[in-house]
């Protein structure tokens, strides 16, 4: 298939469009969803699927179908800022630690990714929602500060070959200095890579929220989320298992999209990757 | 190699004392105070006071950092302040637990991934292939505690071939222990298996495109036998490192699958300490989950410098 002046393949069209469907259900949500997600109506708790509530409905008789489209918006939200978080501080520092190569900050940057890494990654996020509490704020701070050696080590390890090439030989000849450089021509040549790697954190991002928020650190009550929905399934799961089943299917969808449009990307970014791991 | 083991070796201990400052530094700053929730809410000021003075809470932070590594370097992780014991006796009861469970599920992912990746790599681009692939997919986008209750919906409400969790001990018999990590196991095993088995097909996919390759075919062996005997051996280096990374993903996860399961291992001991602010338990057990990474990364790079001298060098 082919999308302008790229080829893509059908698996990135099929991640496309699921997240396409997934990120447009989470900003439909903010003006209409099936039945409203605030107030219970126990007459009509734990309905299952059918015509009138297409998920069923929840043990307050919350229809899950529309809960699914507002815990969207919490789990989108959470990783997108936590990507933004990771390449926001890490970008600078792999570009950074990459032009003062040997240097005390490539040094000191290469020892905090060791030190990150040998967190076990969910242990670093319950840390940090021990310490500063639950919520999603700081669910957001959790996962963003893992993903900051992500970037980091990303960054320094792609400009560090660059910094090698011709032209930046070039560049340097014609007197700009390293943060120049650095900016003006490795971070536009190390973007592609960039925007995989961001779209990779964005899928485990999603999976580090719900993960936070079914052991109940993440986003509290009211606030829907898809990691909340599936802990409150699971004590009903004999009597309304579809109450744990369209969460969880929301949830590996969304990833499932991300991460083929990831390695889409890739490909048609990279083609001499094509079809590896 | 002695240099080269002496350079991982101060490595691991630098990267360990900086774990042990950024751990005690986060609880530190928590809110919530240790002593009061002994006490319960309503204790008397003085009493709390007291409290805090026996656990030592009022001394400067330096002091308490102190004392704390140098406690445990001498083996002394404290005492819970909820169960009242000693944190080693607390970590050697769970880890009955947790170590199993882990050692299960990545006996569990290699067996499955290995073989997968094998077979997908040798139909590349066929039906088979395919289907691996999807399937991995699949597997890597699946929240594990999602799949833990698709599998106890499946295994124990419709089949009830197995319990839905709990864990009866090892006193309750080997087979008994084994049969109630199994649904655990399996859901922790699905996404590392499906990472390590691309990795696997992508890593011999790589080692069947070098030119021994063709001398092997070369020198009239079957393309089955070159790949057994050439191929796999090359690709099974990047195999292990995934293998020796999934060791703390293993660990990590099982913090939530021990809570779907309700199993009383190691995970299910730090959260219940964050939720309990049992911080001497969740500060103890952190430093402990991190040495067992620390030095699961340290014996894979071992491993790989015995094999490959061309890694002993430092790396750029």
């Amino acid at each position: 298939m082919r999308l302008g002046s790229v080829r893509v393949s059908s698996g990135f069209v099929v991640g496309a469009v699921l997240t396409v469907l997934f990120v447009g259900a989470a900003a439909l949500s903010y003006a209409w969803t099936p039945w409203s997600t605030e107030g219970l109506s126990i007459a009509s708790r734990l309905r299952p699927p059918g015509g009138e509530h297409w998920f069923g409905t929840d043990h307050f008789g919350r229809d899950i179908f529309s809960m699914i489209m507002v815990g969207a918006r919490t789990s989108i939200t959470v990783a997108l800022v936590a990507v933004a978080i990771g390449a926001g501080i890490g970008v600078p520092l792999g570009l950074a630690a990459a032009a003062g190569r040997g240097g005390w900050l490539d040094e000191l940057v290469m020892r905090f990714n060791d030190l990150v890494f040998a967190f076990p990654a969910l242990i670093l996020a319950i840390l940090i929602t021990a310490s500063l509490g639950p919520g999603a704020v700081n669910a957001i701070l959790a996962i963003g500060i893992f993903n900051i050696p992500v970037f980091a080590r990303l960054t320094r390890g792609a400009a560090l070959s660059l910094w090698a090439r011709e032209y930046i030989l070039a560049a340097r000849a014609a007197g700009k200095g390293a943060a120049r450089i650095s900016f003006e021509h490795i971070l536009p040549n190390t973007a592609n890579l960039l925007i995989v790697q961001a779209t990779i954190q964005f899928s485990l991002g999603i999976l580090a929220e719900v993960g936070l928020s079914y052991v109940g650190l993440g986003a509290q009550p009211p606030t829907p989320s898809w990691g909340r929905m599936l802990a409150e399934a699971q004590t009903m799961i004999y009597v309304a298992p579809w109450f744990a089943i369209f969460p969880g299917l929301a949830v590996a969808l969304t990833v499932l999209g991300l991460n083929l449009m990831g390695d889409g990307l890739r490909d048609a970014l990279d083609p001499r990757l094509k079809g590896r791991a | 190699m002695i240099a080269f083991l002496a350079r991982r070796a101060l490595a691991l201990v630098l990267t360990l004392l900086a774990a042990t400052v950024a751990i005690f530094l986060l609880l530190e700053v928590a809110p919530g105070d240790p002593a009061l929730t002994m006490m319960g809410m309503n204790a008397d000021p003085e009493a709390v006071e007291a409290l805090r003075r026996e656990l030592g809470l009022d001394a400067p932070l330096v002091t308490r950092y102190a004392t704390w590594v140098l406690d445990m370097a001498q083996g002394d992780f404290g005492t819970s302040y909820t169960y009242k014991t000693p944190v080693s006796e607390l970590v050697a009861e769970r880890l009955a637990v947790s170590a199993p469970l882990t050692v299960y599920a990545l006996a569990l992912s290699t067996l499955i991934a290995i073989p997968a990746g094998v077979f997908a790599a040798s139909r590349r681009g066929r039906a088979g292939d395919y289907a691996v692939m999807g399937l991995t997919q699949a597997g890597i986008a699946t929240p594990n505690f999602w799949f833990a209750m698709l599998l106890v919906i499946l295994f124990s409400t419709v089949l009830q071939l197995f319990s839905a969790g709990g864990f009866p001990g090892w006193e309750a018999g080997f087979w008994a222990g084994i049969k109630a990590l199994t649904l655990p196991a399996v859901a922790l095993a699905l996404p590392q298996a499906s990472i390590l088995a691309r990795v696997m097909r992508s890593a011999l996919l790589d080692a069947m495109g070098e030119d021994w390759m063709r001398t092997a075919r070369a020198k009239g062996l079957s393309r089955g036998q070159a790949i057994r005997r050439h191929a796999l051996r090359n690709a099974l280096i990047p195999v292990l490192t995934i293998i020796g990374m999934q060791f703390s993903f293993l660990m990590a996860g099982a913090i939530i699958i021990e809570n779907v399961f309700f199993l009383p291992g190691l995970g299910r001991l730090v959260f219940q300490g964050v939720i309990q602010q049992d911080l001497i338990v969740v500060k103890s057990v952190v430093v402990l989950l991190v040495f067992a990474v620390v030095l699961v990364t340290l014996a894979v790079d071992v491993a790989y410098a015995l094999v490959d001298p061309r890694l002993r060098e430092r790396r750029p």
